[in-house]
This record gives structure tokens, sequence and C-alpha cells, in this order.
């Protein structure tokens, strides 16, 4: 139990748990075919189903999973997994078909017609039926988590946004608001509204593939996987007070003491590679900043359409290109600017606090 | 034959000779702007509501008794009533010199989102339970995504040698306001 416990505990520092994350979910993608079989399914639950009952004899990770506002993400855990697992097998069924030269499964039904009364709308009332009673059941054997009554002068510690929100909220731990509360989800939103219009392959339309765009459905589940769920997962059992980070098994010290001094890449680059002064001018201040946020906004699109991304340059055109690499470039700024406060505590490239501008 | 009589009835039906086609156009156009309008009048009428008649809010400036009874370090005793800490140095917190020594009066509002920071007394730093900003007793910022120090408020001795706290003036340190005397009060 204690080696179970310090062993997952020792994987809980941020940068090892977002690299096996990311690690896994890659595999998953190479091995796809592998990995949805049902045996594999019905394992790998048992297997996080196991974790989570050895765990549980753990009083601090009880406390966390037996929280009402925790259960949802515990059974979203699984819920991700099996509806990945779903859509991956189809794929692979599919793949393998259309390598031997026959249609897609979704072709041989294609002809069949259901009607909406009895065919949809029975199903679909059966599952209200069901998930109301699931609701008040749930809703009658467990509390809900009420805290104490809400002032203006104190805050919970650790404060925490509704799970959903989880990610949200670890990306401003990263971002000045205006980027991670404002900017950021907003190209989220636009960027999901402009993939009809950026996507016109029209591979895969009506039936389930991975083989023939692993590009598309790769980067949409890096951020929906790996920039999302894993951080809702990270807020709920890496969090604790002071919002330091404490492993899943480690009692949530409200004193545990993290150094974290942050240093602005201004300061770096002055301070620490110059040995001088910070300038006073804010924008000579943050000039080597400045060059490398345009450095990465022009200079990376430019390299990537004539390196490994040629194809779909030429495929997509100018226009189309451009906005794709900026999304891209946009959701990839999350995991660089993570991984350099973990490693270097870096805390704005560009700070500007003068003028509320910090990137 | 049938489908042409039946859309020539339902083009009759649909045109009456009553009102035409111009008319109706500017029915709709006189009632959508009768609508738009009310919904603007709705609209400036729930405006009023951004101004109450009474405040349930302290005042903005306040006495915080004498600055003997405060012992060196981070006072919260007006914390939770006016949403200040008062901190008493002996050296000024920003260079270290021993010659100020003084009092200044920070607000509990952290400069990333506003949550409201916890000093934690053996960690001799505030730190914010939100995104883990964490602030030292000058207020300086030194960790996590807080892009500016904490605000300071107005402080200056009232007429019977209390302090006096103003909390509609601020003074922000990356504006150079803390070099302000009225940031800081020497005793
Ligand atoms: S509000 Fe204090 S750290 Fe975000």
């Amino acid at each position: 139990m204690a080696l179970f416990e310090s062993f997952f505990n020792s994987l809980a520092s941020p940068e090892l748990y977002t690299l096996i994350f990311t690690g896994v979910f890659l595999l998953y993608c190479a091995r796809y075919r592998l990995l949805t079989r049902p045996g594999w399914v019905v394992g790998i639950s048992l297997a996080i189903a196991l974790f989570f009952i050895i765990g549980a004899q753990n009083h601090d990770f009880m406390t966390i999973i037996a929280k009402g506002d925790n259960m949802p993400i515990v059974i979203m855990i699984f819920a991700v997994f099996w509806c990945l697992s779903l859509a991956f097998r189809q794929a692979a069924v599919n793949d393998m078909r259309i390598e031997k030269g026959e249609p897609p499964t979704e072709a041989l039904d294609s002809n069949k017609k259901v009607l909406v009364w009895p065919d949809l709308i029975y199903p679909e009332f059966v599952c209200t039926v069901l998930l109301t009673a699931i609701f008040i059941a749930w809703g009658i054997a467990v509390e809900a988590p009420l805290e104490e009554p809400a002032s203006g002068t104190r805050a919970p510690n650790p404060a925490k946004a509704p799970w959903y929100f989880l990610g949200l909220q670890e990306m401003l731990v990263y971002f000045d608001p205006w980027l991670a509360g404002v900017v950021l989800p907003g190209m989220i939103v636009v960027g999901l509204m402009a993939i009809p219009y950026i996507d016109t392959n029209p591979r895969g339309n009506g039936y389930f593939t991975f083989k023939e765009r692993p590009f598309a459905i790769g980067m949409f589940l890096f951020g929906f996987i790996v920039l999302w769920v894993s951080l809702v997962i990270m807020g709920t059992f890496l969090r604790g007070p002071n919002w330091n980070f404490f492993g899943p098994f480690e009692y949530w010290d409200p004193h545990k003491i993290e150094p974290l001094v942050n240093v602005n890449l201004s300061e770096f680059i002055w301070v620490g590679m110059g040995n001088t002064r910070l300038p006073d001018n804010p924008l000579i201040r943050e000039a080597p900043g400045i060059l490398l946020i345009l450095a990465y906004f022009v200079i990376t699109p430019a390299l990537l359409a004539k390196t490994i991304l040629k194809k779909f340059f030429h495929e997509m055109g100018f226009a189309r290109f451009s906005i794709l690499i900026m999304l891209l470039l946009g959701m990839a700024s999350l995991p660089i600017k993570m991984l350099l406060r973990w490693t270097i505590n870096l805390k704005y490239v560009v700070a500007i606090p003068e003028w509320f501008f910090n990137i | 034959m049938a489908t042409s009589e039946a859309s020539q009835k339902q083009i009759t039906v649909m045109n009456p000779d009553k009102v035409s086609r111009r008319g109706f156009l500017g029915n709709v156009l006189v009632g959508w702007g009768l609508f738009l309008a009310g919904a603007h009048v709705g609209l400036l009428g729930c405006v009023r509501f951004l101004f109450p008649n009474v405040l349930f809010e302290p005042p903005q400036s306040f006495k915080a008794d004498l600055p003997n009874t405060y012992a060196e370090g981070v006072d919260e005793r007006f914390k939770n009533t006016n949403g200040v800490w008062l901190v008493k140095t002996v050296s000024d917190p920003l260079s270290g010199r021993p010659a100020d020594a003084g009092m200044f009066a920070l607000s509990t509002t952290c400069t990333h989102l506003g949550c409201i920071p916890n000093w934690l007394a053996a960690d001799l730093k505030f730190k914010c339970p939100c995104h883990g900003s964490g602030f030292r007793m000058s207020g300086m910022n030194f960790e996590g995504p807080a892009p500016r120090p904490l605000e300071r408020h107005r402080i200056a001795f009232a007429d019977d040698g209390q302090i006096l706290v103003d909390k509609s003036q601020k003074y922000q340190w990356e504006k150079g306001q803390w070099i302000n005397p009225e940031s800081f009060l020497k005793i």
C-alpha cells in the first residue's frame, strides 16, 4: 500500500503527469487497433477501477473522490475512455475493411431508413426516464457539497472552479486573465466553429475512420483529451490548498512550502545573461519577448509550410492554412507555457504590467 | 394538374386585395419598431438597477486604531470588515533600508483575478487560493500568475492620532506610486 501510494505520488509531479498522459494518448492513437479490442477495453477499465478501489483505502484520496463535486470526474474518466474506445473500435474495423478494398460498415446499412416514432423517440424516452431515476437517486444519496456561506472577504482554500471549468482555471495559472479567460476560450469556440470551413477533406464523411485522417482527428483529440480532460483531472486530484501541487495520496497541508519564485523572460535576458539592470522603457525591456512571440507566430508557420506541412499548404491554400496554423499555435502555446513554468519557472514571456499586457 | 391548381389557390389566399405587399412590409416595420423600442425602454429600466438606493458597504475611509496597538508584521483586524491589511515594518520593505519604520495599507484583492489571498504567517507571504499567486509582506508579487503587486491605499494620521485609511485612493507599484508619501505612514 505504501509502495503503491508513493509510486503514484512520485508520478504526480506536473511535468511527469503531463508527459505520461501525452505518451499514453499517443500510444493509444498508434495502437488503436489492438487497444480497442473488447478484451483490452475491459482490462483497462478494470485496471482503472482497481486503482480507484485500492486508492480509496487512503484517507486523503477517499476524501477527494467522495466529495459530491468530484464524483462526476471519476465517472468522466470512464465515460471518456469508453466513448473513445467505441469510436476507435469502429474506426479500426473500417480501416481494416478499407485496406482489404471493402466499403466501410456504414455503407452496408445506409439504405435502411428508420422512423422517428417509434425508432427514435422511444429509446430517447426510455433514456430520459432512466436518467431521471438515476439523478433522483443520486441526489438523495449524496449530500450537496455545500460550503460555508459566501463572503466577499474570504475565499475557500483551495478555491476550485466547478469541475467542468477546472481546465480553464488551470490555464489561468499560466496566462494573464485576458489571455486565459478571453482570447484562448474565444479561439477554442471560434476554432471549433471554423472546422467545417478549414477542413474540406471529404474522407471520413459518414463513417468512422482514423487511418484516413490521423492529423485532423489526432489534433482534435489532443486538444480535448490532453489539454482539457487531463487538466480537469489534474485540477481535481493534484491541486490542493494554495493551489499547490499535491500527489493524489498526499495530505493537503495548507502550509506546504513550494519554492515557486517566478521570473519573467526579460529578467532572464537582462539580469541573468546580460548582467545589467532592467531597462526603464517597457518596450526595450520586453523586446526579446516580443520578438520571440512574433517569431513564434510568423516564422513557425512559414517553416511548417515549407517542411512537414508542405502538403497541407498546397492543398489548403494560403488563407485556410494560415487560420489552421494560428489555431494550432494558439493551442500549442498552452503546453509550451506550462512546461516552461514547471521547468524554469518562467512567468511571462512579455510582461508589461504598466499596460496590462502580459503574455 | 392538381398541384398547379392548388398553388394557384394558395397564391390567391395569401394575397388578398386588402393588404398589398408594400403595406404588409410597412406594418411589419412599424410592429418591429414598436417592439424594439419597448425592449430598449425595458433595458434602460434594468440599467436603473445598477444604482441601488441603499448600499450596505463599509465607508471607503475609516479609522484604524492607534499605531501603537500594532505589532510588527501583518495585521488582519480590518481584513474581513474593510478589505485591508495593515502592515507595520521596521525597515523599508522595498529596499530593506532600516531607516523607515512605518505602516502601509494593502488591498486584499489579488491582482490576478480578484480572489482574496490568505496571509500565511509561517511562510511570511500572502498566498492566493485561486491560482496560487504569492505576495511578499510588502505586497510584491513573486510567484504564480499575478502580474503586479497588491495595491496600497492612502494612509495618514487622523486628528486624534488614529490611523486613517482611505480606500478610494490606490497606489500601484508598477506605476511608481509607492514612493508617494501618502502610501506609506512614517512613525
Ligand atoms: S485570483 Fe489570485 S491567483 Fe488568480
